[in-house]
């Protein structure tokens, strides 16, 4: 196997979780944080965290990154965005009915509405049908964003119940839960061979 | 049949992954809708909803509990950020009134007057998530057996005074490095006096940190402070009164965040360090008498002779 460069973003959130599971997958030499216009310049992918999406859409802006993320995102770069991450790449978000709603990438087309299945208490694990994948794969969906809608140019890999919750629109991942905390790294990998960062 | 997929909640892993999604952000103490604004709008990754902050405790003494239901639903109401608030230690019907108003976590904390003197909360039986507070690897590791999904230091709340917070961070550093030198006996004695599952504490030297996100609270008041514990390898900043007893509390909750983030980089933190005004002015922690120190505030169920 051969591995291209994978960053993490890092500005807020569980980027360590990425990590651990990006460094299992193509080794810690191939795994960086990105934190800057530069390291951004030195990645082949992207993963997005999950964290607070109002609080990284502001970072993003604060460490100059929203221009970079878009001009590379037109370019190709391949993104694989979990529930936070996946609101900043969003086209469009349903109003929040209480407080502020970040500012968007509006890159991947979806409309998704924030926190859409409950507080923490009601966060939930279960197991998906990936397209491609298989069964069985486990996510947990903490304060998890809903996709309500998606464009004709996206494709859904899984649902819950009549939800999307993993869909790809070309180069562009978009996951309403974690793969990162259950410890199950097939679908970083899945992520990262369909866009050619992982080679054989 | 069809085989429908399982849905479970309230586990170990939503738990303690909702905590790891506040990975270097800032939590800070709010007492009004307006607050918890002002802190969503600075960047705060959770707000606290609380009566009073730590230093007004302090000074109006009494009884300190649980905050009004109705003001910690308004706060909820107002921010799409997660909302914590605090219990009382041991106040398990405290807890459940939480629970019930749907915060996302639960500080079972020492800044309230604890209502059990002999057990904390069993909060392996909530599906909430609970934060608490330690001040040595010991009392850490008892509340992560006994549910805890984040702790936190206890630091000493209220003061603006960050000197106890950085003691709690080195002692929790210094206790997970001495692990690693011990043999199975000294593990087996070192849980054994902690009153711990020795599997904890192996776990515990595997990793070489805590298995759950360690935050610093409790006297954290400039963004200087913030960045300090950050470099002491804390995932994230509780900021109690240092916000709402500053000058310009907008301006400080931005800056504060700015530090948690880039806390390596001395240039930035110069920048977001000037022309703040007037920080809170702040307690020396000598000048406070053993009773007044909230920190040593731990129930305990002492073995009969």
């Amino acid at each position: 196997m051969t591995s291209g460069t994978v960053g993490v973003l890092a500005l807020q959130g569980d980027v360590p979780e990425h990590t651990e599971v990006a460094a299992s997958i193509v080794g810690p030499d191939h795994v960086r944080p990105v934190r800057t216009p530069k390291d951004l310049a030195a990645v082949d992918a992207v993963l997005l965290p999950g964290g607070e999406s109002t609080t990284l859409s502001r970072l993003l802006d604060h460490a100059a990154l929203r221009e970079p993320l878009l001009e590379r995102t037109r370019h190709g770069l391949p993104i694989m965005a979990t529930c936070a991450g996946l609101i900043l790449l969003a086209r469009e978000l349903e109003p929040s009915p209480h407080g502020r709603d970040p500012q968007t990438l509006g890159v991947l087309d979806v409309k998704v509405r924030r926190n859409d299945y409950g507080r923490q208490v009601d966060s939930f694990e279960t197991k998906l049908e990936v397209e491609g994948l298989g069964k069985d794969v486990p996510a947990a969906f903490i304060r998890a964003p809903r996709i309500l809608s998606v464009g004709p140019g996206v494709r859904v890999l899984a649902r819950v119940r009549e939800d999307p919750v993993l869909v790809r629109e070309g180069h562009l991942w978009g996951l309403t839960f974690h793969p990162e905390v259950t410890g199950d790294p097939r679908l970083h990998r899945y992520f990262l061979t369909e866009s050619g960062v992982l080679r054989p | 049949m069809v085989d429908l997929p399982a849905f479970v909640t309230g586990t170990d892993r939503l738990k303690r992954g909702f905590a790891r999604m506040q990975q270097g952000g800032v939590i800070m103490d709010v007492t009004t809708p307006e607050q918890a604004e002002i802190a969503e709008e600075a960047g705060a990754v959770a707000v606290m909803a609380l009566e009073r902050v730590p230093a007004d405790i302090r000074a109006a003494g009494g009884v300190a509990r649980m905050a009004d239901p109705v003001k910690v639903r308004s706060i909820m109401d107002r921010v799409s950020v997660p909302v914590m608030a605090k219990c009382r230690i041991g106040h398990t019907a405290e807890a459940r009134v939480l629970e019930s108003l749907g915060v996302d976590m639960v500080d079972e904390s020492e800044v309230l007057t604890p209502a059990d003197p002999f057990h904390h909360v069993d909060k392996r039986a909530f599906s909430v998530p609970f934060v608490c507070g330690a001040r040595n690897l010991g009392e850490a590791l008892r509340r992560i057996h006994e549910g805890a999904a984040m702790m936190r230091t206890k630091g000493e709340a209220g003061t603006g005074n960050v000197v106890e917070a950085v003691r709690h961070i080195r002692q929790i550093t210094d206790e997970t490095a001495t692990l690693q030198s011990m043999n199975t006996d000294q593990l087996l004695q070192y849980a054994e006096k902690e009153r711990v599952p020795v599997e904890l504490v192996r776990e515990v030297r595997t990793l070489k940190r805590l298995p759950v996100v360690n935050f610093a609270a409790g006297g954290i008041a400039t963004p200087a402070d913030a960045a300090l514990c950050r470099m002491l390898g804390v995932d994230g900043i509780f900021v109690g009164s240092g916000i709402f007893k500053a000058q310009d509390p907008g301006k400080t909750a931005r800056a504060i965040v700015e530090a948690s983030l880039h806390y390596d980089d001395p240039e930035l933190l110069a920048r977001v360090s000037g022309g703040l005004g007037e920080p809170m002015k702040g307690v020396e922690i000598s000048t406070l008498a053993p009773a007044a120190l909230l920190q040593a505030r731990e129930s305990v169920l002492r073995p009969t002779p």
